[in-house]
């Protein structure tokens, strides 16, 4: 077991100037499930391969424990990895995939066979292990690269994208399946998704990326409540969280239509703008006056919930829509005008100049 | 018939062609549903089976028939013949030959189109270095006969003779006695064998670099991660994921070897011992006037040829499937 240091590291790409991870500072403490999340092309597939070895180091250092491994070949870094695509081999059956990289060590048969035994139980593959992964079904496959990891048990996991491959209906057990098998190992994981879900539900802390830098790292709930700036606070939360710029009058307020949202005191902006955040179960329907005017353009039923998707109305006719979540059981027509008013407890303040939070 | 003339028959004969094409494409055409699939398939198919009993079934038969019959063709004799190909002392130097040319051609000719493709991938002149070893390719066998008869090429050691030949020019230079490589038995075959080599060397690398550059990356990676180093790598993963273009190459380069004619004819004409089995099947047809031994020699090429091809095919659709 050990922990994962990210010292500055960077990652710049030939022929780019740009880098694709841009000085990352990360410390993931032993046992921890890190997931690294982020939009494509953010950098965390590559902070993965950093780690991994597939990747140089071009600043900056990782280190595994204390061990500073960041001119350490892949396959003495301890790591094992599970692929988007599982990469297994094909032309080896389960068992000898599972037990592939012992026998490169040059372990004996009998520990390799009792390794693989082990790790096909708790997979529940022990049926497979003489079949070639052609005649496995995907979520079966994507078993045997988890077993393939496991059966190393190394110091780190590093896993890209595992879930991405499946239907949806078996992405959400697997990924159940897989936090309670790193739970049960607690072997230290980094966890790349781009999708915020997994990464809240998954992850014991969460890191989002965006362009190569690492933007917050908390745990799914405080960044769910608190995130740093507006990129994080859009990014995470489903239905994403709406976020209004509104103009801010002298007298401290920020004109939604023709309610008035008072802006909380100390909170400082660079312009005459703010930008409003408000999560879309944090709002009440009420009376003319008391909330933000608005137009019913549709409402989704998925059951337990419903979601009304609106344009906010105002004399400038601004185009701004709004999603908020609404009572099920009796939803708002279509092309009704309504009165929605936030929580004030949960309304977040950014400035759009800057992207960041400043109050709430 | 002067060239204009010939022109105007190749015209007319392309005008011929285009002609029938078009009239079984538009009586095609005038079919459909179920049964005009049907009629459309046989459209197509008639002319093809009709060329093929003419031009390849007929004559295979025809052959295996004659193989029974005497020199002149005019008195059955049961399988003398054979019996001549298997008893006789020349004849049993060309089986032995053939089996030589067989055994070696593919193995070295993949093996060295396959060290060469892993040596060349990704590599920056991998473009460059591709062609060169490609080219042999693109001449004929013929063409290449030649060539390299130039490079074995033997004057007499005498005062005031010059070696013109590339071989001996370099024994020359290290002080040795220049050879007769295409005289000194039986090392003149396996010289001959160089030559197939040095032309399907590159066939075998240019299919096998495309079966290694289709291995996923992912593999690579994940191999490199499980501790795999060069050797490792090419033992495990590379070879058995090429596994499949390997043995087509290797029956290609066999079927093609144990018909190989050209480069025994143009080097050596089959003399000093360096006959094959097609090359004698010509010199007995067509040389020496004995029509049953040669067409003896020819069902058995026929017969030795059969299952590389089966083999091949099977592969090949075994291949698809994966």
């Amino acid at each position: 077991m050990a922990t994962v240091t990210f010292e500055g590291a960077s990652r710049v790409y030939p022929g780019s100037e740009r880098p694709a991870v841009d000085s990352l500072d990360l410390h993931i403490g032993d046992g921890e499930f890190l997931v690294l999340v982020g939009p494509s092309g953010c950098g965390k597939s590559t902070c993965l391969r950093m780690l991994a070895g597939l990747e140089p180091v071009d600043r900056g250092r990782i280190l595994i424990g204390d061990r500073d491994v960041s001119d350490v070949a892949p396959s003495d870094r301890d790591i094992a990895m599970v692929f988007q695509t599982y990469a297994l081999y094909p032309h080896m059956t389960v068992a000898e995939n599972m037990g592939f990289a012992l026998k490169i060590a040059g372990r004996p048969k009998d520990e390799i066979r009792a390794r693989v035994q082990d790790a096909a139980e708790i997979l529940d593959l022990t049926d497979y292990l003489d079949r070639k992964p052609k005649a496995l079904s995907g979520g079966q496959r994507q078993r045997v690269a988890m077993g393939r990891a496991i059966v190393r048990s190394p110091q780190v996991f590093c896993m890209d994208e595992p879930l991405s491959n499946l239907d949806a209906k078996l992405r959400v057990a697997t990924r159940a399946q897989i936090a309670s098998l790193q739970r049960r190992l607690a072997v230290t994981t980094v966890y790349v998704t781009h999708d915020q879900v997994e990464a809240m539900t998954m992850g014991d802390r969460v890191a989002v990326l965006k362009d190569g830098i690492l933007q917050q790292v908390d745990k799914p709930r405080a960044m769910y409540d608190s995130p740093n700036n507006m990129f994080v606070a859009g990014f995470i939360g489903s239905p994403a969280m709406n976020l209004l710029t509104v103009p801010v009058t002298g007298d401290g307020k920020a004109h939604l239509g023709d309610f008035e949202l008072p802006l909380p005191r100390g909170a400082k902006l660079s312009g005459d703008q703010a930008a409003v955040g408000m999560r879309p179960e944090n709002f009440s329907l009420t009376g003319a006056g008391h909330g933000v005017p608005v137009i019913v353009e549709l409402v989704e039923e998925l059951g337990s919930d419903a979601f009304l998707h609106g344009s906010v109305q105002d004399d400038a006719g601004s185009k701004d829509l709004i999603v908020a979540r609404v009572n099920p059981q009796a939803p708002p027509a279509k092309g009704e005008l309504i009165h929605l008013a936030p929580a004030p407890e949960h309304v977040l303040w950014f400035d759009p100049a800057t992207g960041e939070r400043v109050a709430g | 018939m002067d060239t204009t003339h010939k022109f105007i028959t190749m015209f007319e004969a392309i005008g011929l062609f285009v002609a029938v094409v078009g009239v079984i494409l538009f009586l095609a055409s005038r079919f459909s549903g179920r049964k005009g699939d049907r009629i459309v398939a046989l459209a197509f198919l008639l002319p093809t089976v009709l060329l093929i009993s003419v031009g390849l079934v007929y004559p295979g038969l025809k052959t295996i028939y004659q193989s029974f019959y005497n020199a002149a063709g005019d008195a059955f004799i049961g399988f003398d013949n054979y019996s001549t190909i298997f008893g006789d002392s020349d004849q049993r130097t060309v089986l032995r030959n053939t089996v030589l040319w067989v055994v070696i051609t593919p193995f070295i000719a993949t093996a060295v189109g396959l060290l060469y493709a892993i040596l060349v991938d990704k590599a920056r002149v991998e473009a460059l270095a591709k062609a060169l070893i490609f080219l042999p390719m693109a001449i004929s066998f013929v063409g290449a006969g030649i060539i390299w008869k130039f490079v074995y090429a033997f004057r007499p050691d005498q005062p005031g003779i010059e070696q013109i030949g590339l071989l001996n020019q370099i024994l020359m230079w290290f002080g040795m006695a220049p050879k007769q490589f295409l005289i000194d038995t039986p090392l003149n075959t396996i010289f001959l064998i160089v030559v197939m080599i040095w032309i399907q060397a590159g066939f075998a690398m240019t299919v096998l670099s495309a079966a290694i550059k289709a291995i996923p990356e992912d593999i690579v990676e994940a191999a490199r991660l499980d501790g795999v180093r060069a050797w490792g790598m090419f033992r495990y993963v590379t070879v058995p994921s090429i596994r499949p273009a390997l043995i087509v190459v290797l029956t290609t380069i066999g079927i093609g070897t144990l018909k190989v004619f050209d480069i025994v004819r143009t080097m050596t004409g089959g003399n000093f011992d360096t006959s094959v089995v097609a090359n004698e099947f010509y010199s007995q047809s067509f040389r020496s006037g004995n029509q049953g031994l040669g067409a003896a020699l020819a069902t058995l090429l026929f017969i030795l040829v059969v299952p590389i091809v089966a083999y091949n095919v099977r592969q090949l659709r075994s291949s698809d499937e994966r």
